[in-house]
């Protein structure tokens, strides 16, 4: 009885030293916000640029025209998913936005940079797994080759990628949390903070793991209900 | 260049080559307004090549094509503008799955600002209702049968108002049980005086519906004729030889 009582003695001091003290779980809900922050800020940029080297690539794919652009857009694509994602980001940080004091900005462009590369190779497949039939259809009508992409081929590629988007996502949320490299104190910064702090390392790395996965199931969730709802179109059976 | 009486689509030495394949070897043809003239040939002759040569899904590789006395071919040509007015029908319906079929209909018309949304509808409503589907306007392609679906296809093409309807084999990939509901509305349709170009496999609508029989094989048209005639006294021994097989 004596060692149960002795675990929850220790239990209770880590909680109280990690979260407690110094109203210490004020930084790891700031360090939440600032997770989430860089996530959506790197998600809209990423989906930006990938659908639109996506649909330029397809352009070129398809009419052999913007030789090269399509050479730089192959560029970037190498670069981008052939380097470390810290790497890139503290090049970002150190060198190319070296007088520029903002690090959560710097940490959404570059981690929208190197998710738009990834972004970019998502659509690009589900675009071209779009019957060309569609295309004609919607040319055929007077459309214009924007409108044709616009409203029927893109959200067809949408729902086609989706899985594929809610992955990238998924690694982009824990991606982020490399950001305390450039002294930016995102959820796991916080929670390594706290740990030199209080010298109490176990609960929390476990609080942040617990978060981490949390956060995942909730997108994981999200992307079921989207799924179900794009996939109104595909049920045979009247309403 | 000054004519009398405007061809609808006149085409002059058309050639599409694919690569080292020559698809189309010179055609030349003038087809009038009101015509409705059907294609017939076998697979490979060029005959869809031709139909989708005519409203540039395919670019030719040399020739000129007018319409209305407008040069298609040459370069700076308002491609969109000339097919708002050229209703194309595909082989494999082409519907938009992610769209209601009243959505399929009234897309174009709105987004190209031709109707307002509420015009669309009615236009929409009222040809659906013309080939009895108008009760499936919030269902979406997938729960509809294969003739249903190539039917929702015209009308989706007749909501632009085209002067000119191109079809490329329309029935080829229906059950032979639905082909008869897609050739009545096309009878429909011409008897209301539309322009047609049909490619299709269909003896029977070639010999009932149009004005003028044109045998393609090999990239060029090797024949062409009155329908009765056509039938009745082929010339070529290629057309023989196909029409001994088909009929």
């Amino acid at each position: 009885m004596s060692l149960y009582s002795q675990l929850m003695t220790d239990y209770k001091h880590a909680v109280e030293m990690t979260f407690v003290a110094d109203a210490r779980y004020k930084m790891f809900l700031s360090g939440l916000g600032v997770t989430l922050e860089i996530t959506v800020g790197a998600l809209l940029l990423g989906v930006l640029i990938g659908t639109t080297v996506a649909i330029l690539r397809v352009y070129h794919h398809q009419t052999g025209r913007m030789k090269f652009l399509n050479f730089l857009m192959n560029c970037y694509l190498t670069i981008f998913r052939g380097t470390p994602v810290v790497v890139q980001l503290m090049i970002w940080y150190f060198v190319v936005f070296m007088s520029l004091n903002n690090p959560i900005l710097v940490a959404i462009v570059a981690f929208g940079v190197n998710s738009g590369a990834y972004v970019a190779e998502i659509a690009r497949a589900g675009i071209m797994a779009v019957d060309i039939g569609q295309t004609e259809a919607g040319r055929s009508l007077g459309l214009s080759a924007w409108q044709t992409m616009r409203f029927i081929v893109l959200p067809q590629a949408f729902k086609n990628v989706l899985p594929a988007l809610s992955n990238e996502l998924i690694s982009l949320l824990k991606e982020t949390s490399v950001v305390g490299y450039i002294a930016v104190v995102d959820l796991t910064k916080a929670a390594d903070l706290v740990r030199a702090r209080t010298f109490q390392a176990f609960m929390p790395l476990l609080f942040v793991a617990v978060t981490y996965l949390l956060m995942v199931l909730i997108l994981t969730q999200f992307q079921r209900l989207l799924e179900a709802r794009l996939r109104e179109s595909d049920r045979r059976l009247a309403k | 260049m000054e004519k009398t009486t405007q061809a609808m689509i006149e085409v002059q030495e058309l050639h599409k080559s694919f690569g080292e394949h020559e698809v189309l070897s010179g055609i030349t043809e003038t087809i009038q307004k009101g015509e409705k003239v059907v294609v017939i040939g076998p697979s490979g002759s060029g005959k869809s090549t031709f139909l989708r040569c005519l409203n540039l899904l395919e670019t030719p590789t040399s020739g000129r094509i007018f319409v209305n006395g407008v040069e298609i071919t040459r370069k700076g040509c308002k491609v969109d503008l000339l097919r708002q007015k050229m209703g194309m029908v595909f082989q494999h319906f082409n519907l938009f799955p992610h769209k209601t079929i009243l959505e399929n209909i009234t897309l174009a018309p709105v987004q190209l600002k031709l109707m307002s949304r509420k015009d669309a509808v009615d236009k929409a409503m009222s040809l659906l209702t013309r080939i009895g589907l108008a009760d499936r306007a919030a269902s979406y392609p997938s729960m509809l049968s294969g003739g249903q679906k190539q039917r929702v296809a015209i009308v989706r093409a007749l909501a632009m108002n085209p002067e000119v309807m191109l079809f490329d084999e329309p029935t080829s990939a229906l059950d032979p049980e639905m082909v008869g509901e897609v050739l009545s509305l096309m009878k429909d349709l011409a008897d209301a005086g539309m322009t047609m170009i049909v490619v299709t496999h269909e003896m029977g609508f070639a010999r009932e519906v149009a004005n003028r029989v044109l045998f393609m094989d090999g990239g060029k048209i090797l024949e062409q004729n009155t329908p009765k005639e056509f039938f009745a006294n082929p010339q070529h021994p290629r057309l023989h030889d196909f029409l001994a097989k088909v009929l």
